[in-house]
């Protein structure tokens, strides 16, 4: 316990960058996966297939070797950022995919004759989406992109690998420094994920109570 | 040596008495951690398993480099053979709580004698001193003589390290990049993601033997860093006797051929014992 209040400062400064990660991160991969869900279901096949094949790819190879890619794969080609900025990228490419299939289960629930009457009163394929589909689609999809959320808190760790000092990195910089107290250093981290993740899952249930709907 | 040929005479005498091992084991004081050593079917050493010049594994499977010639050398004196050696991989993390916990007897890897660690463990040594250096790319295109020209560019280390430590705490214009193990630092070193890499020396010097034409050590240690062979709190007398050994090696030149066999050729200097801290 006298290591955490003793270091309180480094986790502080560990827990800000796992929160800014994963913030950065949802922000751009959330629309981005909704966007891939889109284009899973729609009537052009050229984007049905392209939106198939990146989540059948990225989806199926561990984030890790998605981090490799990002740090060591892009600053080849001249791509220059700061491993924040790469352990984002990394980040946003995995877990667009999830939020995508997230959403698309949520599109896959809404019933047929939905769309069929949008059709039948000459929506258009963009306008049924917008109107009728993704409204009650995305409600629906709320607890696995929760699900998807959490996971991407929890993967954040990856990142100390690969240059940022997040919450993981200050458990190792800790572990390393009081070798004596390893145990309460790997605890104190234990804590530091549970009181990001399960507010977040708190949040679920309220947001799923505020937004519920009968069919 | 004479108490040698009077203990082989008593061994001839009694009957029976067969000692393959015996045979040029020293004779240490009944109940002493040696004693035990010396008689135990194997012998446990922690070694590094990765880190070139000083433990790394070659292909037929065994350790090789200036650590594991130590850790031969202490089990040498001890009267145990190199096949009798278990060799048991630590890193840099695991090698308090191997000694704590018995795994192994002792350990010779790359080991840095500091004060947080005395408090768990002994450390007889410093059997070499090293410090804090940089590696930059061949040539040194940005001209980087020191930490001090570190302000304003990229240094990775490893995520905990003493070199951390140093760049953080004194020169706090250079921006800090930790990585979980060196060879990444090398890779962004390379791909210009970092413009330095800061660690020991003798690390360095390892990395720079593997990849001359990309990679070249600036060969200015910043800090003072004493290597020791770590052993368990508990056992006070194999500390001095480790001590011991390697004070005779001094004498009789067997410390300096290691030297110039193992290390010489990557980081010149003498093969000279650095002058031993007391054993608790």
């Amino acid at each position: 316990m006298n290591v955490f209040l003793d270091n309180i400062g480094v986790f502080r400064d560990g827990v800000l960058v796992t929160l800014a990660l994963a913030a950065a991160s949802t922000a751009v991969a959330l629309p981005l996966g909704v966007l891939l869900a889109v284009m899973r279901v729609s009537p052009v096949e050229g984007f049905r297939t392209v939106g198939t094949v990146y989540v059948g790819i990225v989806r199926n190879i561990p984030l890790t070797v998605v981090f490799f890619f990002s740090a060591f794969v892009l600053p080849q080609l001249g791509v220059r950022f700061s491993y924040f900025g790469f352990a984002v990228i990394a980040l946003v490419a995995y877990y667009a995919s999830f939020f995508c299939e997230a959403v698309r289960s949520g599109i896959n629930a809404v019933p047929v004759g939905q769309a069929e009457a949008a059709r039948s009163i000459g929506l258009p394929f963009h306008e049924c989406l917008r109107f009728v589909i993704l409204p009650q689609a995305l409600r629906s999809s709320i607890p696995p992109m929760v699900n998807v959320m959490i996971a991407l808190v929890k993967n954040t760790a990856v990142a100390s690998a690969f240059g940022v000092t997040e919450s993981l990195g200050t458990m190792e910089l800790l572990a390393n420094r009081e070798s004596t107290a390893v145990l309460s250093v790997l605890i104190a981290t234990g804590l530091v994920y549970l009181a990001i993740t399960i507010p977040l899952g708190l949040l679920t249930t309220h947001i799923e109570r505020k937004v519920a709907f009968s069919r | 040596m004479k108490l040698f040929a009077s203990m082989a005479l008593l061994c001839a005498v009694c009957a029976g008495a067969t000692a393959a091992v015996a045979q040029d084991a020293p004779n240490f004081p009944a109940g002493s951690t040696m004693e035990r050593l010396s008689k135990a079917p194997n012998l446990r050493v922690g070694v590094k398993f990765d880190q070139p010049l000083f433990g790394l594994r070659d292909l037929s499977g065994k350790p090789v480099g200036f650590d594991v010639e130590i850790a031969k050398l202490i089990a040498g004196k001890l009267g145990v053979p190199p096949e009798r050696i278990t060799w048991v991989e630590t890193s840099s993390a695991n090698r308090e709580p191997f000694l704590e916990q018995g795994k192994v007897d002792y350990i010779v890897a790359t080991y840095a004698m500091n004060d947080k660690r005395k408090k768990v463990i002994n450390f007889a040594g410093p059997y070499i001193v090293g410090g804090q250096d940089l590696m930059v790319k061949k040539g040194n295109p940005l001209k980087i003589t020191g930490p001090a020209d570190l302000a304003g560019r990229k240094a990775c280390v490893i995520n905990g390290s003493e070199g951390q430590a140093v760049l953080v705490r004194d020169y706090k214009d250079a921006t800090v990049v930790p990585f979980d193990v060196i060879s990444k630092c090398v890779e962004a070193l390379k791909n210009g993601s970092v413009d330095a890499v800061a660690t020991t020396n003798f690390i360095l010097a390892g990395l720079v033997s593997r990849d001359p034409s990309n990679l070249e050590l600036v060969g200015k240690p910043f800090t003072r860093e004493p290597w020791g062979i770590g052993m368990p709190k508990s056992e006070p007398d194999l500390c001095r006797f480790a001590e011991k050994s390697l004070t005779e090696a001094d004498k009789d030149g067997t410390y300096a051929k290691l030297y110039d066999a193992k290390l010489k050729p990557y980081l010149g200097g003498e093969g000279k014992l650095p002058e031993l801290d007391p054993c608790p």
